[in-house]
């Protein structure tokens, strides 16, 4: 086993309150509500019509571009309506709104389903775009995509991301625990596609459970190695983590293949593993209810468009007492005006909050804070003072374009600045200058 | 059903803010404000309160006069800049010209600047730098220490008694603070005790205090390597004037010191070189005041250039 801790970043209170509790089948919801647009890039252009009867697994939306990806039926019943929605950034998609007509029946995969050993680079690339497959960790960016580099870039190492440096959130983590096997199978699976000559599993050391059955599955292997990540945020973005194990930086605007690595969260893993052995499509997820909020705190097996009320409910959230609700983690979740949203590809994590946090804001005191723990090495405090000011030209300098959002600046900062906040404002208002 | 609150990520922050630095910082500073009433006795108290109270006063009413929230009095930074003034005065000045000088500090030192967080230069050493200016004669005016047992009206000042005289304090006076001067550089070991606080707290950069003082102990002790009949030896020059409140006090204000860890080098080195200029070879005894105010004037510039290079971005 390897020990590492990345630099940078911060170590905000892990409250992993149900790290515990074993995922459970969510109960079949009466209507699920399917957005075209779950995945980074183009929607996906839908291919059923009002009152069409669709299978659980039935591909619905086809990918729409090479950056794209399908979306699928999570239930058995009948297209109610086809129409746009609110999402959880605030943004609206156009969704299918599928009324549950009875029992699971299985669509028939778009892809062959044989042994996993058997399986060809094209074919596993195929089956993950078939499928739907999108990064799970947060970022939801095509799998199939990922998984192929241009050829000009050889991959040696994989990285399995099952870091979940996101306080409260425990979907890894359990996904870890109760199928550990499944996930390195996948991996196992990736690692040959990309002909990697070697794979890490990085595990943050608050899921001590989770690194030893890794540790049991890499025994006596070679080209595997566990990596236990002292816990630190946001050790588990991309970037942060190729710099902790490979110690190699992905250049600004580049990826990973860039640097001859691939990252992939375990959810993905997971996803990856239920489509190559069973056929089954990307149309479930694990999602942590958690939250002071939160009676119950959960970890579901929820199906994909099944709606965050019905959920938070379930762990007995009561939603009049609440003040937010985040889909995701506190540090990147995004907060929402209504809980009648589904729940996404995307969606790791829902929060109940009681009592959100307010702080005065006042000027900045430059104490350089947010400096010291910026993990991408960034001046937040001075590109913020671009942002307000307007000097587009010099914000783009001071890494506008190169900040993830991540949230640290604004965590540590004494004077309440919603740094984060003006990092978004000035890339909208960037993009939208530049597409004009 | 309440209306849900909608912001932008992130949705936990740490538990520090403005109030509580200050609060802390003034933590910090207690022990040199017992050890001011304890060698000049209730006298330095006395200055204290003046300077406070004139500092709040004074910020109460331009927040007021430039239609301000005026609970920003209570953030804690005046009461700072009040403290940090009094510490830099003899304890026998005039209380209405402490008064004025607390007025300066914040007027011109913060309030024109814009306030908290706008001015370049440390409001206590603009305050005081006026007075230096306006009061020359009771700002020179030395009255010995309680703790020293000399019976005079006034003495010179280890640095003034070197300067002019050519007497070296011993160190363990200096130390522990058994000398005269203004009310908050008497002991160097209990202002290194309450910067030690804010170092460990992590409300001031280490690079700071480091920088200064040992560019301060190189720079002195290669002119007393070159002639120690004439200069002054490098452990004198630490422990002596205003450095150890002007290393851990002064120069770490946020506001008016750099972020990037290079800019902090030149900032915190620059101080001790200028400290070591302007108190060998300048007309005046101490220098760490006007050394900090020469290096705030470049903050914003050694900020611009001295950006630090971003994860992934070409070396």
């Amino acid at each position: 086993m390897i020990k590492l801790r990345m630099k940078r970043g911060i170590h905000p209170k892990e409250r992993k309150i149900s790290s515990s509790k074993e995922i459970q089948e969510f109960p079949l919801p009466k209507r699920v509500i399917i957005p075209f647009s779950q995945h980074t890039g183009k929607p996906a252009i839908p291919i059923v019509k009002k009152r069409q009867e669709v299978k659980t697994g039935e591909k619905i939306g086809e990918a729409s571009g090479f950056i794209s990806s399908p979306v699928h039926s999570s239930v058995t019943g009948k297209v109610k309506a086809l129409e746009t929605v609110l999402l959880p950034n605030g943004s609206s998609s156009l969704a299918a709104l599928i009324d549950v007509t009875g029992e699971d029946v299985l669509a028939e995969p778009t892809w062959p389903v044989k042994d996993i050993s058997s399986l060809t680079p094209g074919e596993v690339r195929k089956i993950t775009r078939e499928a739907g497959i999108v990064g799970l960790g947060g970022a939801v960016f095509p799998t199939s995509v990922k998984i192929s580099p241009p050829e000009e870039y050889p991959i040696d190492s994989i990285i399995v991301n099952g870091s979940e440096c996101e306080p409260f959130l425990t979907s890894d983590h359990r996904l870890m625990v109760e199928h550990a096997e499944e996930i390195f199978k996948a991996a196992q699976l990736l690692k040959e596609v990309i002909k990697a000559s070697h794979g890490y599993i990085a595990i943050e050391d608050n899921k001590p459970d989770a690194i030893e059955a890794f540790e049991k599955l890499v025994s006596g292997l070679e080209a595997w190695d566990v990596v236990s990540l002292r816990t630190h945020y946001p050790q588990g973005a991309e970037k942060s983590l190729i710099k902790v194990i490979l110690n190699r930086e992905v250049p600004m605007g580049g990826l990973p293949f860039h640097v001859g690595a691939l990252v992939q969260n375990v959810g993905t893993l997971y996803a990856i593993y239920e489509a190559a052995v069973k056929g089954v499509p990307l149309t479930k997820r694990v999602v942590t209810v958690t939250g002071d909020g939160v009676p119950n705190p959960s970890n579901y097996m929820v199906r994909v468009g099944t709606n965050a009320r019905e959920v938070l409910e379930a762990a007995g959230a009561e939603l009049d007492n609440l003040e937010k609700i985040i889909f995701g983690g506190p540090m990147m979740g995004l907060s929402v005006k209504t809980p009648d949203i589904p729940v996404l590809k995307s969606t790791s994590g829902l929060l109940a909050i009681k009592r959100a946090y307010r702080g005065k804001v006042y000027p900045c005191l430059y104490c350089g804070r947010c400096v010291v723990v910026c993990p991408l090495q960034i001046t937040p405090t001075r590109l913020v003072k671009y942002i307000q000011a307007g000097m587009w030209d010099q914000a783009k300098k001071f890494g506008l374009f190169n900040c993830m959002e991540c949230g640290c600046c604004s965590y540590v900062c004494p004077s309440n600045i919603p740094l984060v906040h003006w990092i978004k404002y000035g890339k909208y208002m960037v993009r939208r200058m530049e597409t004009k | 059903m309440m209306s849900l609150i909608v912001s932008s990520s992130p949705h936990i922050h740490h538990e520090d803010s403005v109030p509580k630095i200050m609060l802390h910082v003034f933590f910090s500073l207690i022990p040199a404000i017992v050890a001011s009433v304890y060698f000049f006795g209730s006298r330095a108290l006395t200055v204290m309160i003046a300077s406070i109270a004139s500092a709040l006063i004074t910020e109460y009413l331009f927040l007021l006069l430039r239609k301000k929230d005026t609970g920003a009095i209570f953030d804690g930074s005046a009461l700072i800049t009040g403290i940090l003034l009094a510490l830099t005065l003899p304890p026998s000045i005039n209380l209405s010209i402490v008064a004025i000088g607390a007025f300066v500090a914040i007027l011109i030192g913060k309030q024109v600047f814009g306030g908290f967080g706008g001015n370049i230069f440390n409001p206590a050493l603009v305050g005081r730098a006026f007075l230096q200016a306006a009061f020359p004669t009771q700002m020179a005016t030395w009255v010995a220490n309680k703790a020293s047992h000399i019976d005079a009206l006034t003495v010179a000042t280890p640095l003034g008694g070197f300067k002019f005289s050519h007497v070296l304090t011993p160190y363990k006076e200096l130390f522990l603070g058994n000398v005269s001067g203004s009310l908050g550089e008497t002991s160097a070991l209990l202002l290194i005790l309450g910067g030690i606080y804010l170092l460990v707290r992590r409300y001031i950069d280490w690079r700071i205090p480091v920088g200064v003082l040992s560019s301060v102990f190189v720079f002195s002790g290669i002119l007393w390597l070159v002639n120690s009949k004439k200069y002054p030896d490098p452990v004198f020059m630490l422990l002596a004037g205003g450095l150890m409140l002007g290393a851990w006090f002064m120069a770490t204000d946020p506001v008016t010191s750099p972020v990037t860890p290079i800019a902090i080098w030149i900032y915190s080195i620059g101080i001790g070189f200028f400290v070591v200029l302007i108190r060998i070879f300048g007309g005046l005894p101490e220098g760490v005041m006007y050394s900090i105010l020469i290096m705030n004037s470049f903050v914003p510039l050694l900020d611009k250039y001295t950006r630090t290079r971003m994860l992934g971005e070409r070396k």
